[in-house]
């Protein structure tokens, strides 16, 4: 083709010589038939690396995908200033954590006094927060993706999750005002640890003098299900 | 010969309309050379055939739904890999076109760009419209300027959202068929829209000057009192604290909201009926708001509760439907007389 000949790299420049720069001093002969594929490098690359997450063992997948989810929970636990959360977002840590959240506040079915919230109700809660609080964020102007913004958010319950559990603990001993308080204690406290985490990992990608606006729902967020956390009672 | 060798050069140049989609596809996208032997299977194909072949092509672009028919008589020789090549083609061309119709359309409705404007906002500037909000104006002889902004508004519903929930679980509320945070956000956001909307309509019949972003945005903000009072209210249960605060905090932002609106408007009657509603919807809100999640003395309740309970119960406090008529009454006569109060003075 007569294409090959044209696109030599030109030797005087002082760029990095492009690909096939050394390709105009072959000569081929007649003989040997010129076919195959030029490609670009990276694509055989890319399939490569699909066919083998596809052939590996199922257990392979999921303790990989566990050992992502369970790195996340220790950078939620102590937030710095990283971006791991943000580079390869997964959402099977929120899902978890809701669900999780969600079995646990749910009251009995059989009483009659439903004052508990549901568990579809802590799930559309948190879910459609989430949403809010990325579509807000997206509108003030930050530079972060919406999967991105849900993964940060649904990481965060973490603290909140562990203090479900705690509540629940304590709330097998007997009821009264020590009780309240520890639970009290408990519940701000990992209130705080959520909203700074969150705010470690969302607070770069939006417009410095707009952080305030975009922090603020987070808080309400997170008073929410620290407020359902908190007034929850067995049955 | 050398009108055969036209498709043949625009093969290699690409540039030819009708060679270009047969190019980029047959290497995937990722290549600068056809790779010829992918083609056909008969190596002697000849540019006579090319030219068949390029005439093929544009009948085939014509008819789309052609190409899959004639799969089957694919028998011809030298044409059968060309055709599955070029049923894919075509194939992936329509992809490409319904594609990028659906990413139009999409981009076109469900685009959040169409309310990133009314974001655009500074903490700030958020702080001095909440204190704005409670500050009534004096000067109603030209039109006041409202901020059409939908964060601050949005954040205050939100927030009343988040009051009220505490609110009900202060009181030990029960819903029987419903949710309680369900109860709380239909309350607020309807409120909100539902209000906005209707005082709209009514500023349309009398003739007022306010769109309907800016009737979001100032009912919105008139939210900020009613946050605070309730706020204050559920933690401190004393009635009189809670009427004083009624008064004085709800009166501050519906006065403000009215003025705003009187500026707006011309003419007695309008002022009067547009202003009137307004006051009393947002009195009655905040009123409502208090006595239907609040924790009641039973005895009280007991005296008060009527035979008739909405389906969807909040047992024992019901209070709505017992409302004495005399507070009613008192309610009405209070926004009648602020309204008329403003309404004489700015003559």
């Amino acid at each position: 083709m007569a294409k090959a000949a044209e696109s030599p790299g030109d030797p005087g420049t002082t760029t990095p010589r492009p690909l096939f720069a050394g390709l105009s001093d072959i000569s081929i002969s007649q003989d040997i038939p010129v076919e195959g594929e030029i490609t670009i490098p990276m694509r055989s690359q890319i399939r490569e690396f699909d066919s083998s997450t596809l052939n590996e063992s199922v257990q392979n997948t999921i303790m990989r995908d566990l050992k992502a989810v369970g790195k996340k929970f220790m950078h939620v636990l102590y937030p710095r200033k990283s971006n791991t959360l943000l580079r390869d977002w997964d959402l099977w840590g929120p899902l978890i954590l809701c669900v999780t959240l969600a079995l646990m506040l749910q009251s009995s079915v059989d009483s009659e006094k439903d004052g508990g919230p549901q568990f579809a109700e802590v799930f559309v809660i948190v879910w459609f927060g989430a949403v809010t609080i990325t579509l807000n964020s997206k509108l003030l102007g930050g530079n972060i993706s919406f999967f991105q913004s849900l993964c940060v958010l649904g990481y965060c319950i973490l603290p909140l999750t562990v203090a479900m559990l705690v509540c629940r603990l304590v709330l097998l001993a007997e009821p009264g005002p020590v009780n309240f308080m520890v639970r009290l204690f408990v519940v701000i406290v990992m209130f705080a640890w959520s909203i700074v985490a969150s705010t470690a990992f969302l607070a770069d990608s939006q417009p410095p003098n707009r952080k305030a606006l975009a922090i603020y729902p987070i808080f309400l967020f997170y008073f929410v299900i620290s407020w359902m956390i908190l007034t929850f009672t067995p049955q | 010969m050398a009108t055969t060798a036209a498709p043949a050069g625009g093969a290699r140049s690409g540039a030819g309309p009708e060679w270009g989609g047969f190019e980029e596809n047959i290497q995937g996208g990722g290549s600068a050379v056809i790779d010829m032997e992918n083609m056909d299977d008969t190596s002697g194909s000849s540019f006579e055939d090319m030219g068949e072949l390029h005439q093929r092509l544009r009948e085939e672009e014509v008819d789309a739904d052609a190409a899959a028919a004639e799969e089957e008589d694919g028998e011809f020789l030298g044409l059968k890999g060309f055709k599955g090549q070029l049923s894919r083609q075509v194939a992936d061309q329509m992809w490409q076109a319904g594609k990028r119709q659906a990413s139009r359309a999409f981009s076109l409705y469900a685009n959040i760009d169409i309310l990133r404007p009314y974001f655009d906002v500074e903490p700030a500037q958020v702080r001095s419209r909440l204190l704005e909000s409670m500050i009534p104006v004096k000067m109603v002889s030209f039109p006041q300027k409202i901020a059409g902004e939908l964060y601050g508004p949005l954040m205050l519903v939100f927030t009343l959202v988040a009051i009220l929930l505490h609110g009900m679980k202060t009181s030990d509320t029960i819903i029987r068929e419903g949710t309680l945070m369900g109860t709380a956000i239909g309350t607020c956001f309807g409120y909100w829209l539902g209000v906005s909307s209707f005082i709209y309509f009514l500023a349309y019949l009398c003739n007022a000057q306010i769109t309907m972003l800016q009737m979001l945005a100032l009912l919105g903000y008139g939210l900020f009192g009613h946050c605070i009072v309730l706020f204050i209210t559920y933690n401190i249960h004393l009635h009189a604290l809670f009427y004083l605060f009624w008064l004085l905090v709800g009166g501050l932002s519906t006065l403000r909201m009215v003025a705003v609106l009187v500026s707006r408007t011309v003419g007695p009657t309008q002022r009067l009926l547009l202003c009137g509603t307004l006051a009393a919807l947002h009195m009655l809100f905040l009123l409502y708001l208090h006595f239907a999640y609040h924790k009641v003395v039973e005895g009280i309740l007991d005296t008060l509760e009527g035979p008739n309970i909405p389906p969807m119960q909040r047992v024992p406090r019901d209070i709505p439907a017992a409302l004495p008529a005399a507070r009613l009454s008192a309610t009405v006569l209070n926004a009648t007389a602020k309204a008329v109060a403003v309404t004489l003075q700015s003559h």
